[in-house]
């Protein structure tokens, strides 16, 4: 199939679409004009296989790995009012709430005993807390249990560092000492600053967020990191997006993981209609294809419902994220989709690979044969 | 590029590639394949010399008059003995209130489906049709499934031809797939064992087929079946077809367990790759059928949308208001605008196409 690019300006080359992805396969890296090419074409199943033989290459075997972990949102209130977020209140809201440490054991107690290896603790930037106040909630979890604590977007330790006159080191280096263990990819949206302005006005800048999560890999962090497209930005951003992770990645190393999901609408201001299912397969097949040097690329089940997060398997994804015991964000926009851990077991088997529960780094816990 | 993932099917690429029939051992081999986008490759090769660039829709309405049944299948939570609190029978009024009502959408067809309720007889059938038509007289009416019609054919005596004859002559145009499950008997005995047979089901479809009637056909997969039953099950319509021609499209449901006969015994609900196979497979198979729908009500309309490049050319329609697959668990809403579906696929680069109940175009400029 010959097409059309479709971005730059003046001389306009055409791209053999075969070719490109038969070079993909090969490693060649592609360029931003090319990722915008596939993404534009219609041909689906040509670029997910190629996503796919990527994925063989960079994870021999037939492997398909999942977290046990829960989620723990310590806040709902956040000053940052993002317009595609359901998730926040204002201080003043009857739903507004902070959780007390009571029920952060509690919820952590149950998840060991579900057999997780993890929590993933983020709030929304809530305007009082301190800095002590998440040095705390550290130290009192890594004190009573033996867990890994993969927490924290770079959002909230942006506003930690604003809130406390520290700079981004010095708040990651204490976190750190008091016991987080690695950061999540959230908050990333799309990583332009156009973009951000429309959806996330009061976030923090996409450099800000390249520079938490630099800081956090030079101090020995890893972190994953998160898309969120099908609103308000280009096909070319989304590419963007992707290929300013791939330059950070060249140089610090510590992005694990690549999590591509679909704006969900409901209850947000900003309001419209999700992504389809084969813009959602796509954009996750031209993730693989793009990002060369990110091992991971992660369904998610969340937004995406399990029957087409199975079918991403055949898509170039190699991890169906997490079974996890507890989610807010999503669900306040309207999406619930619950897949306890054998529905999660049966999809892999279904699809033809061997289940295998990991921890945060990717290391494998059991295989399910 | 070559075509196939490890030239696991290679053979069968060749045979497709050169319009050659396909086996039962190949259908088979189809299904269990691990190559998922494999086998959608091959059935995108044959939907696209069939249908081009062409994805059909239609603005349709269904209703389901009634609830009650004799058959009360294990695979279905829809039916209720009479009398049951939950039970209901609409009036001749309230149906027609419901044709005209579709949620303002100029609807080209009406999709009539229900029970078998031993309190109705031909005349209420027949006043239905006879107002709907009177009331909507530009609209196709797709009504009553082969079990529907054989069993008013065993109420009044009549043979199923003659039947077929008075509900036509009062306005029906088509007959719609279902009922048809999987044909095996040994799958029949066990979620349906006072339904008609496989080999009754295909009678009355030819009898319609007979008097010019179109009709679909279906198959219900993902519960107690075996590979080998999918593709007997397809193979027997692929024969039906080649005597009649009378089929318009095949629709595969995918079981819902939720709330049937069959779910303590814990038969989970169909995968993705199930999904996308039941409709692949479908339409590698069936070289004789015209189009294979993908019933977004049943797999999600994302899935459905994807299914476009997975051999599927039709994505049915607006519906309204559905209640059998909502019964067992479906999650799906039971409406989607023509904008949403002209919408869907686009995004899945195809021509979207309005279609009347016979596939004659209504509209293909949005």
């Amino acid at each position: 199939m010959r097409i059309e690019s479709s971005c730059g300006s003046g001389v306009k080359p055409v791209l053999n679409l075969d070719d490109l992805l038969n070079e993909a396969v090969q490693g060649r890296r592609l360029s931003l004009e090319e990722g915008v090419a596939l993404l534009a074409s219609p041909d689906l199943l040509s670029i997910g296989r190629a996503a796919s033989l990527v994925r063989r290459r960079m994870h021999p075997g037939d492997r398909i790995t999942f977290i046990i972990d829960r989620n723990i949102n310590y806040t709902n209130i956040c000053c940052c009012r993002c317009r595609f977020c359901a998730f926040w209140q204002e201080e003043s809201d009857p739903e507004a709430y902070i959780i007390s440490k009571e029920t952060l054991f509690k919820k952590i107690e149950e998840t060991i005993a579900a057999g997780g290896t993890a929590v993933m603790i983020q709030g929304g930037l809530h305007p009082k807390l301190r800095l002590e106040y998440y040095l705390d909630m550290l130290r009192s979890v890594k004190e009573r249990y033996a867990i890994h604590i993969h927490s924290f977007s770079p959002p909230e330790v942006a506003h930690m560092a604003g809130i406390s006159g520290l700079s981004l080191r010095k708040v990651l280096l204490e976190l750190q000492k008091a016991g987080l263990d690695s950061l999540p990819g959230g908050g990333a949206e799309i990583l332009d600053n156009r973009v951000r302005r429309l959806i996330s006005p009061e976030k923090i800048t996409w450099e800000e967020w390249m520079a938490v999560m630099a800081e956090a890999h030079q101090i020995g962090m890893k972190s994953t990191a998160t898309m969120v497209f099908g609103h308000v930005e280009t096909l070319e951003e989304r590419v963007k997006h992707m290929i300013r992770v791939r330059e950070q990645q060249d140089r610090t190393g510590g992005f694990t993981a690549f999590i591509p999901w679909s704006f969900q609408p409901k209850n947000t201001k900003l309001g419209g209609e999700t992504a389809t299912g084969a813009d959602y397969l796509k954009t996750l097949a031209v993730s693989r294809l793009v990002l060369d040097n990110v091992p991971n690329i992660q369904v998610s089940w969340v937004t995406q419902g399990a029957k087409l997060a199975q079918v991403a398997l055949a898509f170039g994804a190699n991890d169906f994220g997490s079974v996890m015991l507890e989610e807010n964000v999503v669900r306040a926009a309207g999406v619930n989709y619950r897949v306890p851990a054998e529905e999660i077991i049966r999809c892999i088997r279904d699809a033809g690979f061997t289940p295998a529960q990991r921890n945060t780094g990717y290391e494998i816990i059991k295989e399910l044969s | 590029m070559e075509l196939v993932l490890d030239g696991e099917l290679a053979d069968l690429e060749r045979k497709i590639l050169a319009g050659e029939r396909l086996s039962r051992a190949d259908g088979v081999r189809l299904y269990q394949a691990k190559d998922l986008l494999a086998v959608g490759r091959l059935a995108d090769l044959v939907r696209r010399r069939k249908n081009g660039d062409k994805a059909y829709f239609i603005v349709n309405r269904h209703i389901n008059h009634t609830n009650v049944c004799e058959n009360l299948c294990k695979l279905c939570a829809f039916g209720l003995e009479a009398g049951h609190p939950r039970a209901y029978t609409l009036s001749l009024d309230e149906i027609e209130a419901k044709a005209l009502a579709s949620a303002g959408e100029r609807i080209s067809e009406i999709h009539i489906v229900g029970g078998l309720n031993p309190d109705l007889k031909m005349d209420y059938y027949v006043e239905m049709l006879r107002r709907i038509r009177r009331a909507l007289p530009d609209v196709m009416i797709q009504s009553f499934t082969a079990v529907e019609v054989d069993y008013l054919a065993r109420v009044h005596n009549m043979p199923v031809e003659e039947v077929l004859a008075v509900l036509r002559e009062a306005g029906l145009d088509s007959l719609p797939g279902g009922g048809a499950e999987i044909f095996s008997p040994r799958v029949r005995k066990l979620i349906c064992p006072r339904k008609i047979s496989g080999e009754r089901w295909l009678e009355v479809h030819l009898a319609a087929h007979k008097l010019g009637m179109r009709t679909n056909a279906t198959m219900l997969y993902g519960h107690v079946e075996t590979a080998e039953e999918r593709v007997d099950h397809l193979v027997r319509l692929r024969e039906a077809q080649d005597i009649s021609g009378g089929f318009l499209t095949f629709i595969p449901l995918a079981f819902h367990p939720q709330n049937t006969g069959l779910e303590p015994q814990s038969v989970s609900g169909t995968t993705g790759f199930d999904d996308l196979k039941a409709l692949a497979v479908a339409r590698l198979m069936l070289d004789n059928f015209d189009h294979i729908k993908a019933f977004w009500i049943m797999i999600g309309p994302k899935l459905a949308q994807v299914s476009l490049t997975f051999g599927v050319d039709d994505l049915d329609g607006t519906v309204v208001e559905e209640k059998i697959a909502h019964d067992a668990g479906a999650a799906t809403g039971q409406f989607m605008s023509k904008a949403e579906l002209v919408k869907m696929i686009r995004a899945a680069g195809r021509k979207p196409v309005e279609r009347d109940t016979l596939y004659n175009v209504i509209e293909e400029v949005f």
